[in-house]
C-alpha cells in the first residue's frame, strides 16, 4: 500500500508540473470568467447557460486532461526506459499500475475542485448583479446540487483514466492509445442507441450484437446528469450510486486488466 | 547579454511588429477594396434534431443554449432588419432543436409559442408550428400549466375562442395550476374576443409570467387595450360631435373649439391619435409604438 501511494504521489506532483494541465485549467476558468458576457445575448437565461458552459467546460477539459495524461503515464516510461529504474526498485509491477492510476485522479479531483470553486465564485456573482426578476422562476445560481453534475463528471472522468491507463499498458504509440480512448468514450455516449439497435434493423444477430456492445462498453453516457443538475430536477440516489458503483467496478476490471497484461510485458 | 545577440532581439521584435502592423493594413485595405457578399439568407446546415443528438455526445444543453442564442439573433435581426416582409423560416427549427436537445428548456417553448403565432411584422404568423411546439412541451413536461395555456393563447389570438377554452380547462386540470384557470375557461368561451376578456388574459400573464420579455410584451398588449378603449371614448366624442353638426368633425382643433375635448389626445408612446375626417373614425398613428392594434371587439 505504501508502494502504490508513493507512486501515486509522484504521479500527482509530475502531473502539477505539466504545463499543458495549466494551460487546459486556465482555459477553462477563462471560458467560465467570460460566459457571463455570452450571457448578455440570450434573452434572460443568464444563469442557465452559464451553469451548462460551465459543467460542459469541466467535463471537456477534465477530458483532455484524463486523454492526454493518462495515454502516457505508462508509455512515457517506456519511451523514456525510465521504467527499467522503476521495476529494479522494490515496487511491484500492480503497485505500479494502481499508484499511476490513483495519482490521476487525485490530479484530476484537485482540478475539478478548482474549476467548481471557480464556477461558484461566477454564478454566486451572477446571483449578486442580477435582479430578483431576472432569477425568478429558475432554480437558484450557486445551487447546491450542481455538485452532483461535478461529482458524476469526475466519476466519468476516473472511468476514461481507467481506459487510458488499460490502453497505454501494452500500446506503444500514443495516438493509438489516444484515439482508442476517445473512440470508447464517443462510443460510450450512443449506449441507448445500441441497446435499442433491435427496433430499427430486421437482424435479430445484429440486434443482438448490438445489445451485447451496449453491456460490454463502458456506459459513459449514464454519468452525465448535467441538464438534470442545471434544471433542478431530482436525481434518485439510488440512481447516483449505482452508476458510481458501475463506474467503479468497471474502472476496477481496466486496471486489473492492464495489471495482468502489464506483469506479464518483458522489458528487455 | 552581449552586443550581437541584443541587436538579433530587437531587430527581431521590430520585423514581427512591422509584419503584424502589415497584415492589420492588408487586412483593412481587403475589406474596402472588396465587398464580400453577405449571405442572403441564413443556412441551418443541421436540421435534424435525432441528428444533432447523436452529433452533441453528452455536450446536448450546451448546444441547445447555443441554438436558443441564434434564434434569438435571428428573431431579433429580422425583427430589426430594414426589409418590407419579414419571414422567420428559421425560427421554427432553431427552437425545435434547442427544446429537442433540452426538452426542459422552458422559456424556448414559451417564447416559441408567442413569436411564432405572432402576425407579421413582429412574428412569423405560423400559430399551428407555435401548437406543434408547445405540444412537444406537454409531452416532455406534462406539470407544467404553462404550455397548454400558452396554447389556449395561440388560439385565443386566432379568434378559435371554442379551442382557445378547452385548452385553458386542460391547462387548470394539471396539478399545481392556479385557480383562476377554470373560470378563464368558461369565460372565453362566453366572451372570447372582447376588450375584457383579453384584458383578464395578458393581465394574468403579466402576473405569472417568469420571463422579461413575456412580462414586456403583456405589458405592451395592456397599453394597445388601453389604447383601444381610448379610441372607444373618442369616437363616442366624434358621433356626439355628428350628431350635433350634422358631420364627422374635420381635425382635433374643430372638437376642440367644440368643447368635446381639452387638447388633442395622444396615446401613450406620445403620438397623436389619427381622426379619419370622412367618417369620424378614430384610429393611432402608423409611427405609434402601439401599432398595429389588435382587433378585439368591444365587450
Amino acid at each position: 500500500m505504501r508502494a502504490v501511494l508513493l507512486v501515486a504521489r509522484h504521479v500527482f506532483k509530475d502531473s502539477v508540473r505539466d504545463k499543458v494541465l495549466y494551460a487546459i485549467v486556465a482555459f477553462a476558468l477563462v471560458l467560465m470568467a467570460t460566459s457571463f458576457l455570452i450571457g448578455q445575448l440570450t434573452a434572460g437565461q443568464d444563469v442557465k447557460i452559464i451553469k451548462d458552459l460551465g459543467l460542459a467546460a469541466m467535463s471537456l477539459f477534465g477530458l483532455f486532461i484524463a486523454l492526454f495524461i493518462g495515454i502516457g503515464l505508462v508509455a512515457r516510461e517506456i519511451d523514456r526506459r525510465s521504467i527499467y529504474a522503476v521495476l529494479a526498485k522494490p515496487i511491484r509491477r500492480h503497485e505500479f499500475i494502481v499508484g499511476k492510476y490513483l495519482g490521476l485522479v487525485a490530479t484530476l479531483a484537485i482540478n475539478l475542485i478548482v474549476m467548481t470553486a471557480a464556477y461558484y465564485v461566477v454564478l454566486a456573482y451572477m446571483r449578486w448583479t442580477l435582479s430578483p426578476a431576472a432569477l425568478a422562476g429558475q432554480p437558484p445560481a450557486t445551487d447546491p446540487r450542481l455538485l452532483i453534475g461535478v461529482a458524476m463528471i469526475g466519476a466519468e472522468l476516473a472511468l476514461v483514466t481507467a481506459v487510458a491507463l488499460f490502453w497505454s499498458t501494452f500500446s506503444s504509440s500514443a495516438l493509438l492509445s489516444a484515439a482508442l480512448t476517445a473512440g470508447l468514450w464517443i462510443a460510450g455516449q450512443f449506449g441507448s442507441d445500441l441497446r435499442n439497435l433491435g427496433q430499427v434493423v430486421k437482424s435479430p444477430v445484429a440486434a443482438g450484437v448490438g445489445r451485447a456492445l451496449y453491456y460490454l462498453l463502458p456506459n459513459f453516457a449514464a454519468f452525465d446528469v448535467k441538464a438534470q443538475v442545471v434544471h433542478g430536477l431530482p436525481i434518485g440516489a439510488a440512481y447516483i450510486a449505482t452508476t458510481l458503483l458501475y463506474g467503479i467496478a468497471y474502472a476496477a476490471m481496466l486496471i486489473a486488466a492492464a495489471v495482468m497484461i502489464f506483469s506479464r510485458r518483458d522489458f528487455k | 547579454m552581449t552586443a550581437a545577440p541584443a541587436r538579433a532581439t530587437i531587430g527581431a521584435v521590430v520585423l514581427i511588429v512591422t509584419l503584424a502592423a502589415a497584415v492589420v493594413w492588408l487586412q483593412v485595405y481587403r475589406d474596402a477594396r472588396f465587398h464580400l457578399a453577405e449571405p442572403a439568407q441564413q443556412v441551418l446546415y443541421v436540421r435534424s434534431p435525432a441528428m444533432m443528438q447523436r452529433l452533441g455526445l453528452s455536450f446536448d444543453a450546451v448546444l441547445a443554449d447555443l441554438y436558443w442564442i441564434r434564434a434569438i439573433q435571428y428573431y431579433g435581426g429580422t425583427r430589426l432588419s430594414d426589409t418590407a416582409e419579414k419571414h422567420y423560416e428559421l425560427l421554427y427549427p432553431l427552437l425545435e432543436l434547442a427544446t429537442s436537445l433540452d426538452p426542459q428548456f422552458n422559456v424556448a417553448y414559451r417564447f416559441g409559442a408567442f413569436f411564432l403565432s405572432e402576425p407579421a411584422p413582429g412574428g412569423a404568423n405560423h400559430p399551428e408550428l407555435a401548437i406543434q411546439l408547445l405540444e412537444r412541451g406537454i409531452a416532455a413536461n406534462p406539470t407544467r400549466w404553462e404550455y397548454p395555456y400558452d396554447a389556449g393563447f395561440v388560439f385565443y389570438r386566432q379568434a378559435d375562442y371554442r379551442q382557445a377554452a378547452e385548452w385553458f380547462r386542460r391547462a387548470a386540470d394539471v396539478a399545481g395550476a392556479p385557480p383562476w384557470l377554470r373560470p378563464l375557461a368558461a369565460v372565453t368561451l362566453a366572451t372570447g374576443g372582447d376588450t375584457q376578456s383579453s384584458r383578464r388574459l395578458w393581465q394574468n400573464m403579466l402576473a405569472t409570467a417568469d420571463e422579461d420579455w413575456l412580462r414586456r410584451s403583456a405589458e405592451h398588449r395592456l397599453q394597445q387595450l388601453d389604447a383601444i378603449d381610448t379610441i372607444q371614448q373618442l369616437e363616442a366624442v366624434t358621433a356626439e360631435y355628428r350628431r350635433r353638426h350634422g358631420g364627422p368633425p374635420p381635425s382635433w382643433e374643430a372638437l376642440i373649439r367644440d368643447g368635446g375635448l381639452r387638447h388633442v389626445p395622444i396615446d401613450i408612446s406620445g403620438r397623436p391619435f389619427v381622426l379619419d375626417p370622412d367618417d369620424g373614425s378614430v384610429t393611432i398613428s402608423s409611427d405609434s409604438s402601439l401599432w398595429p392594434l389588435p382587433t378585439e371587439r368591444a365587450p
